[in-house]
């Protein structure tokens, strides 16, 4: 089989009828463009939405949860165990919100090797005084280093320095809607009130934004250490403890088996942002459906042109025939013409696809919700481009398929007699 | 005893659509090597189709077709492509170059099917025979340049780019002018003379076929006369 002599041949069919060739390359091109920018930009676009949560949060957090126990001392007695046992009104008693034995739990998890890195946290409930008016908030008690490594703290501070809350005593990091609505700046004094009744002073030594508006108006952040003072608790008091794994899919089977050994509960990150995944899911299943439908379209387009050039070259393919090409010959060159135009086209729309994505990179994006981000994102993942060039070659493939065995099947003989 | 080139047994052939007809009927003949045939008739008496179950392009067909000897009853189509290829060369009414290719390109494409022997080998044995049938000028033409006779006699180049064992063709000077038929004969007649070229032309050209060393008249899908 000479394949040069193919290839040469398709390659001639193929620049006799240059602007034909080129529309139908020029319809790959677009296409493979548009799935490019399409996917490129809509997976930036859900890494973001996912990186608002999923950076943020823990892959597994500990925690108690304050709740009636599940097992009332009726279900224990012997007596009533053939009964249907109704208890109406059930009041949780002695059970804490801090986590038992936190200083050894923070010890064993530290130690494990799937664990990248811990970061304990403690919350209370206060008032901020604004005058007349108590705005009500929370204080998260912080391990600020830990909490800049493991959960991009400092990402999110948009005036004054993260690392003050731990250098400054009684200092705290307001949210940016509470701090409007106390009209504080960084270097002020503002009063809290604890959910005891004591008024408490603490410093302003920076700004957080989110991007989740009620969020901040709600959140402040200060060391552990002046929490616990806040809360009027002992030093080894912590509610929560976050952990960041090595791998992340690893989270349900370890919260799974950390509630069981440390008697705590434990929220994985699949189970605590699940509608947060379905959406990434959909708007991926929504990007390459509406890429491959583009294709689809294009290998119409090739499909049709491959079919008038086939009418248009009866005689050549005739004559072809009866100077010695086989059927075969005839077939493979009208596959090479289909698959070189799947090959440009492709290869242009890898190219088109990577400028216009560039381009997109480049607009600015200015939104108060996102304070680390300036242009709208775009995810480079080269595995676009492997299906892209993939699809775009399969797609040729598939359009040029039929038209070239229909070339591969006309009868000389009836082309050369017809005339 | 000579060289048999092509023979042909007890061939026949009908067509069934809508009923059947019957074209051809027991045609038995044999061409040696260095002959000048022509096959004349009237119109639709099966001369065309004789031709075209010679050149192995027709296999629908009963009897038995031997080139050098071999059957081509049987035979894949792939295989009767490079029997073509190889040993047959084809002149047709309406030239049918490929007009994406230059005149040059045209003659060598066969031969570079053929894969035997270098491009440069195959592009060196074109030229010549162009310069053989004084059409060397019109070697970088494009196929679409050129006038009917010129075309005709660029189809002729490309038969011949194989050494075929015998040359076929379908009222080759059919569609030229007197003066461009004369040369396109002349052309026949100087390869049977000088290079002992077979030839078989189907023509219903009176003043073609009397120029030649045998004729084989057909007549209702008989051979009449040969």
């Amino acid at each position: 089989m000479n394949y040069k002599l193919i290839a040469n041949i398709a390659k001639s069919l193929l620049f006799a009828r240059l602007k034909q060739t080129m529309v139908a390359a020029i319809g790959v091109t677009f296409s493979i463009t548009m799935f490019i920018t399409l996917l490129s930009f809509m997976s930036g676009l859900n890494d973001l939405l996912d990186g608002l949560i999923l950076n943020r949060a823990p892959h597994v957090r500990l925690f108690n949860e304050i709740k009636p126990s599940a097992n009332q001392p009726v279900n224990f007695s012997s007596e009533f165990k053939n009964h249907y046992n109704f208890i109406h009104s059930i009041k949780t008693s002695n059970s804490r919100e801090q986590i038992y034995n936190s200083g050894t739990i923070l010890q064993a998890v530290k130690n494990d090797n799937r664990v990248l890195g811990i970061a304990p946290k403690i919350t209370s409930q206060v008032f901020f005084n604004d005058g007349a008016n108590d705005i009500t908030g929370l204080i998260n008690g912080i391990d600020v280093l830990a909490e800049s490594e493991l959960f991009f703290f400092t990402d999110y501070i948009v005036s004054g320095k993260a690392i003050d809350i731990k250098n400054v005593s009684n200092s705290i990091i307001l949210g940016k809607g509470l701090a409007e609505n106390l009209l504080a700046n960084v270097g002020d004094v503002i009063q809290i009130t604890t959910s005891k009744g004591e008024i408490f002073p603490l410093k302003v030594v920076g700004f957080f934004q989110s991007g989740l508006q009620e969020f901040d108006k709600m959140q402040s952040f200060a060391s552990i250490g002046t929490t616990q003072k806040i809360a009027g608790k002992a030093k080894n008091h912590i509610t929560e403890i976050q952990i960041k794994l090595k791998n992340i899919e690893q989270a349900p089977a370890i919260a799974k088996e950390f509630a069981q050994l440390f008697q705590t509960d434990a929220e994985d990150i699949q189970t605590a942002s699940s509608q947060f995944e379905t959406g990434s899911k959909v708007r991926t299943i929504i990007s390459y459906a509406v890429g491959i439908t583009l294709l689809v379209v294009a290998g119409f387009g090739i499909y049709n042109i491959l079919n008038m050039m086939i009418y248009e070259k009866m005689d050549s393919i005739a004559i072809l025939k009866a100077t010695g090409f086989s059927g075969r010959d005839v077939n493979l060159i009208f596959l090479v013409i289909a698959l070189s135009i799947g090959f440009f086209g492709g290869l242009g729309g890898l190219f088109f696809g990577y400028l216009l994505s560039s381009v997109i990179d480049q607009i600015p994006f200015n939104t108060a919700a996102l304070p680390t981000i300036t242009t709208y994102p775009i995810n480079y993942n080269p595995a676009f481009y492997f299906i892209g060039s993939f699809f775009s070659l399969i797609t040729t493939y598939l359009a040029g398929l039929f038209p070239a065995r229909k070339a591969s099947k006309i009868d000389p003989v009836v082309i050369i007699r017809g005339k | 005893m000579e060289e048999i080139i092509i023979e042909a047994k007890n061939i026949s052939k009908s067509f069934h659509d809508p009923v059947t007809i019957s074209v051809l009927k027991d045609i038995n003949f044999s061409i040696t090597k260095g002959e000048f045939v022509s096959i004349i008739g009237k119109s639709g008496c099966g001369k065309s189709t004789l031709l075209y179950i010679l050149s192995t392009m027709d296999t629908d067909y009963e009897g038995e077709l031997l080139i050098g000897k071999e059957s081509m009853k049987n035979k894949k189509e792939a295989d009767l492509a490079r029997i073509r290829n190889e040993k047959i060369g084809f002149v047709f009414q309406f030239h049918y170059l490929l007009n994406e290719f230059s005149v040059l390109k045209n003659v060598m494409l066969p031969g570079l099917k053929l894969n035997k022997f270098s491009e440069q080998e195959v592009e060196h044995k074109a030229m010549e025979r162009l310069k053989t049938l004084n059409i060397q000028h019109l070697q970088a033409k494009m196929a679409n340049q050129l006038s009917g006779g010129e075309k005709q006699r660029v189809a002729i180049a490309r038969a011949l780019i194989n050494d075929p064992h015998i040359i076929m063709g379908d009222e080759p000077t059919g569609n030229l002018d007197k003066k461009n038929s004369e040369i396109v004969f002349d052309i026949f007649k100087q390869l049977s003379e000088e290079f002992n070229q077979t030839l078989l032309i189907v023509t219903h050209d009176q003043s073609f076929s009397e120029k030649t060393n045998r004729i084989i008249e057909m007549e209702d899908g008989k051979i009449i006369r040969q």
